[in-house]
């Protein structure tokens, strides 16, 4: 054969079997996606600052240990409402000569996906100090710290944002922690991050590979199985107010010994649980945990129960029946958003 | 007649091996259907019951082995009645040994002693036959009981091990009834030489005896004379010997005819190769460091997230890709028998490509970024001088195959030509701006990271086997016809298995399937091009221990095959979901990355620096880097690999994701303490580089004195016309 003896022959052939092989798994499909996703209805473009804090987020490797997708599988549900769709990332689009568009799917999850950590955590505070020092909020955290994205000045001058760092993780520093613009606008793009629900009508993309219903154990068991309170305090919780409950001094408070968890009319704890909480000045602003989560009745109520019974706290527990007529009345005093 | 032909068939053992083999991967192969809604580790009892027959079937086919054998041997005891025992006699008679003849002879002048004949007592066991449970109950749904297929393991292994301890006893208590058969023939035989007249004359044993103790006086063939190597076959002889902590390396071959031009551009290749591998690790080093020990240092040029992009580039971008370009610098102009075509583009591609990664490096650690593709992050500018140096490449060989000597184009420069093309195209369509927003880019990114892997890495090095591996064992490639199957076949399957990445993403379905269909399909290049190179390593394993070489080439032949196994392993979805985003990956990465193309380009290196300069490397720094790195790298992937398994398990779980990350905690120190035993190899592989390229050179008496006569000639020479 003569494609063995001439090179001209021999290298157009696989490069052309090669080219034409491309053409259909990667620049017909990708052509055909770009053309044909347009972001969803409610979808909102980043603003200056959100954008400026993408590439903070870019421009720090963060996508390599943090990925930005939902797949269709039940274990990520922890990380999303539904599973993520084309259109969620029509928004990303080449914003620069120099740059891609930048989907930050991410390929490695050694930290949490961040799809829609401004929903699952919208505290700013919360972002600042877990930014100066991951350990601060998290003690078991491997992830970077990020200092220079924060200043130490003497005093705060008007219009600074003040980060609560603790003596420990000051390093030998003195004065007040404030973060800079860059830290601001990244967590600005943090925030920006949400789900956008699927325009009425659409139902949402299954979640596949379904952990296997317990009902069934249940029922031989005869009685509803309780849910683990502390694993989900761990989940919904912990980040602000502590594994000890002991919250963080000026960011979060603590909920040991706290008067709320303790009282016996628990419908100032449903509430805030469920509505968020911006009462007190020491403190940073709580968002609406329950509401964001979508947590059920008994779920709120293992974690009420755990919070009412662990670091010494000695409350009665509530029962489901209880929290649910609360989560009712909650509802109902909800702000507008 | 049944029985024989069946024996027939079982006897060849391979085949056995192979129907044992494919009933294995049966239950494996089962995995690729489960699609959706059947989850991964709640068994499934199809797979059980595939497994369960395998076994069965194993120890089916054990027991028929079992009593072929059993049959043959009674045929053959059976067989050798008195018919043949007339001409096996005298056939003892003329082997007979010379203090047997003696007793012969004795024997007749004194013919009323009898020959004693001592009988050793026998030991009978009657073999005890135990059959193997059969066939398991009809019913399914019982055999996805956790407990019911324990019990069944449970009740298997002593069952295993009766059948292992029933196949020894049976083997022996043949022995001994061959034994048996024997000393009857033997009392039969004695008989026999007892009667003169069977015995053969006097004259007749004396020649016989002095035929077996006939001996060869060391200068028998010179036949007395003093010998005389006229061919100079002997060189160097010496009887010094070393302690031996490594296996003692042959030198290279005296240094073939090699342009010193294109010598020295390709040891600068090689050199800033080994150079951006020690940079790149030592980077890789720091960042697995900083997973135990998150607060090492607080510049943001040495944050986690840059460093991990520096390593990850640098490690492709500049070690393996210069690597690779030298390698080919070296093997495409002496496969063609023709002269580089241009060594001066050779050297600015050499520049080109050391510039962009020295100044991509510098700004990942800026943070400037191209958006956060994996080994996509430096920006275009930089990447087109990198991808100009491989364009200058790529037409630099084909101008050199263009005037090849040789009529066909040997495979590897099937292979790296090809590997070259391919990359610039995939460079080219991931760093164009179209189709390029929204899910468009994440659709290119997988193509783009995994055609880098396939088509330019391994490609590229399984060029360089063809050529180094023949040519370091002197000896031909095993098949020619495969390797061309494996180059199309590589090319067909592999070009659709980028998507495997982004597997249950929003990226189109029909896509993730193409690439899982794929990645299967992968098994064809790699089985055909493992076989080929273990079939040429086949005879020649005395040559892997006392090559610098080899060994590296073996290892990564081996990884060639596990690695690119476990690719497929991981790309189905019930893997996937489990190993996905894992350390798993990581360690995967590291097994094909490292195991394949670094241990075949530490194999390369090794081959033919040592030809280009005539100096090797020290034995123990050979010996030294190969342990190091070989052990560190299981150090690296095993926990990871461990790690990850336990991490996606706790994750389907729906533990707190925290835990998973504490969990992890012994499993990255593993794997800083594997990385650290890889990064002291480096050290060890610059030192032996430094080695076999240091200027100095040892005196060489016998050439020194001849310079010496030389000048002396041409002053006497000179003299008289002044």
């Amino acid at each position: 054969m003569s494609i063995f003896h001439d090179h001209k022959k021999l290298f157009t052939a696989a490069s052309l079997l090669f080219g034409t092989l491309t053409l259909f798994v990667a620049v017909i499909p990708s052509l055909y996606n770009q053309k044909n996703s347009v972001p969803l209805y409610g979808a909102i473009p980043l603003t200056e600052a959100q954008e400026a804090g993408r590439q903070i987020y870019i421009s720090n490797g963060c996508v390599g240990c943090h990925t930005q997708q939902v797949r269709n599988v039940d274990m990520d549900k922890t990380w999303g409402k539904r599973p993520g769709i084309a259109a969620d990332y029509a928004l990303s689009t080449r914003k620069s000569i120099w740059q891609n568009a930048g989907t930050l799917m991410g390929t490695e999850r050694t930290g949490p996906d961040l799809t829609n950590i401004g929903e699952r955590q919208p505290s700013q505070d919360w972002h600042l100090v877990h930014l100066y020092n991951p350990r601060i909020v998290t003690p078991q955290s491997i992830m970077a710290p990020y200092p220079w994205l924060f200043e130490v000045k003497d005093k705060a001058a008007k219009g600074d944002v003040k980060v609560a760092v603790p003596e420990a993780f000051m390093k030998g520093q003195k004065g007040i922690v404030v973060a800079t613009q860059d830290g601001l606008n990244l967590v600005a793009y943090l925030q920006s991050l949400k789900q956008v629900k699927l325009p009425d009508g659409m139902p949402d993309p299954k979640f596949l590979y379904k952990k296997e219903k317990k009902e069934a154990m249940a029922v031989a068991g005869g009685a509803e199985p309780e849910l683990n309170g502390s694993d989900l305090y761990a989940a919904n919780c912990m980040a602000c107010h502590q594994q000890n409950g002991e919250g963080l001094a000026g960011a979060f408070p603590p909920l040991k010994g706290s008067k709320v968890v303790l009282n016996d009319d628990s419908e100032i704890m449903v509430a805030i649980i469920m509505n968020g909480y911006n009462a007190q000045e020491q403190y940073g602003v709580m968002p609406a945990v329950g509401t964001n989560a979508g947590l059920t009745a008994e779920e709120v109520a293992a974690i009420m129960n755990h919070e009412k019974t662990s670091w010494g706290n000695d409350a009665k527990k509530v029962t489901v029946d209880q929290v649910k007529k609360l989560m009712e009345l909650a509802k109902a005093t909800a702000p507008v958003q | 007649m049944i029985f024989k032909t069946i024996n027939r068939l079982f006897k060849s053992k391979l085949q056995l091996v192979i129907i044992t083999l494919c009933l294995f991967f049966q239950p494996f192969i089962g995995f690729s259907q489960n699609d959706t809604d059947i989850s991964f580790f709640p068994n499934k009892s199809i797979q059980f019951i595939d497994l369960l027959i395998t076994v069965v079937l194993i120890t089916v086919a054990s027991i028929v082995v079992l009593l072929l054998k059993l049959i043959s041997n009674t045929n053959k005891t059976a067989n050798d009645q008195t018919e043949h025992q007339k001409s096996k006699f005298k056939e003892y008679i003329t082997n007979l040994n010379a203090a047997e003849i003696d007793v012969i002879k004795s024997k007749r002048s004194n013919s009323n002693k009898r020959l004693s004949v001592v009988i050793i007592g026998l030991l009978y066991l009657s073999p005890q036959i135990i059959f193997a449970q059969t066939g398991p109950a009809k019913r399914e749904d019982i055999f996805s009981e956790p407990g019911i297929v324990i019990t069944l393991v449970l009740i298997f292994i002593p069952l295993f091990f009766a059948l292992i301890y029933l196949v020894s006893k049976v083997t022996t208590s043949f022995r001994n009834y061959n034994n048996f058969q024997k000393l009857k023939e033997a009392e039969a035989f004695a008989e026999f030489i007892s009667d003169d007249e069977n015995l053969p004359s006097d004259t007749e044993l004396e020649e016989i005896k002095q035929k077996s103790t006939f001996e060869v006086v060391p200068n028998e063939i010179s036949a007395g004379k003093k010998s005389h190597d006229s061919k100079g076959l002997l060189k160097n002889v010496t009887s010094e010997t070393n302690y031996r902590f490594f296996a003692t390396k042959r030198p290279p071959i005296k240094r073939p005819k090699i342009d010193p031009a294109l010598t020295k551009l390709v040891l600068w290749f090689l050199g800033t190769a080994v150079f951006w591998l020690f940079v790149g690790s030592s980077v890789g080093e720091y960042v697995g460091i900083k997973f135990i020990v998150p607060d090492a240092d607080t510049y943001s040029w040495l944050s986690i997230g840059r460093l991990r992009a520096v390593h990850t580039n640098l490690v492709f971008w500049a070690w393996a890709t210069i690597g690779i370009m030298g390698l080919g610098y070296y093997i495409v102009p002496m496969v063609s028998n023709a002269p580089l075509n241009s060594i001066k583009n050779g050297w600015i591609a050499l520049i080109c490509v050391n510039f962009a990664m020295f100044v991509g490096a510098i700004t990942i650690m800026a943070g400037i970024n191209n958006g956060g593709g994996e080994y996509r992050e430096i920006i275009w500018p930089i990447m087109a001088i990198w991808a100009v140096g491989l364009l200058l490449t790529v037409i630099n060989f084909i101008k050199t195959i263009a005037k090849r000597t040789t009529t066909e184009i040997y495979i590897s420069n099937w292979f790296i030509v090809a590997s070259y093309i391919f990359i610039l195209i995939v460079a080219f369509i991931a760093y164009i701006p179209m189709g390029q927003d929204g899910i468009g880019e994440t659709i290119v990114q997988g193509y783009y990271m995994h055609q880098a892997v396939g088509m330019w890495f391994m490609f590229s090095m399984l060029g360089v086997l063809y050529y180094l591996l023949p040519q370091q064992l002197n000896k031909p490639i095993y098949s020619y016809s495969l390797g061309v199957l494996a180059f199309w076949s590589q090319i067909l399957f592999y070009t659709v298995i980028g998507t495997h990445h982004f597997v249950f993403s929003a990226l189109p379905w029909w896509l993730q399937t193409v690439a899982i269909v794929g990645s299967v399909g992968m098994l064809i290049p790699v089985v055909a091009g493992t076989t080929n190179y273990i079939m040429t390593l086949r005879g020649s394993w005395s040559k892997v221990s006392n090559s610098y070489s080899l060994p590296f080439f073996f290892v990564g032949i081996i990884y060639y095959f596990t690695g690119s196994f476990q690719g497929t392993a991981e790309a189905f979805r019930s893997t996937n979901l489990i190993w996905h985003f894992t350390d798993f990956t990581i360690a995967h990465s590291h097994i094909t990355m490292y195991g394949i193309i670094t241990f075949l380009l530490f194999g390369g290196i090794y081959a033919i620096v040592p030809r280009l300069t005539g100096k090797e490397p020290p034995q123990l720094g050979v010996g030294a880097h190969f342990w190091l790195a070989l052990i560190g790298l299981q150090f690296y992937t095993i926990p990871l690999m461990i790690g990850g398994t336990l991490k996606g398990l706790m994750w389907a779980e729906g533990a707190p994701f925290i835990d998973s990350v504490v969990m992890m905690g012994p499993y990255w120190l593993w794997r800083a303490i594997g990385g650290t035993l890889m990064w002291l190899s480096h050290i060890v592989l610059v030192y032996n580089m430094y080695k076999m390229l240091q200027p100095t050179v040892d005196v060489d008496v016998k050439e020194k004195a001849f310079e010496i006569i030389n000048q002396n000639l041409e002053t006497n020479l000179a003299e008289p016309k002044i």
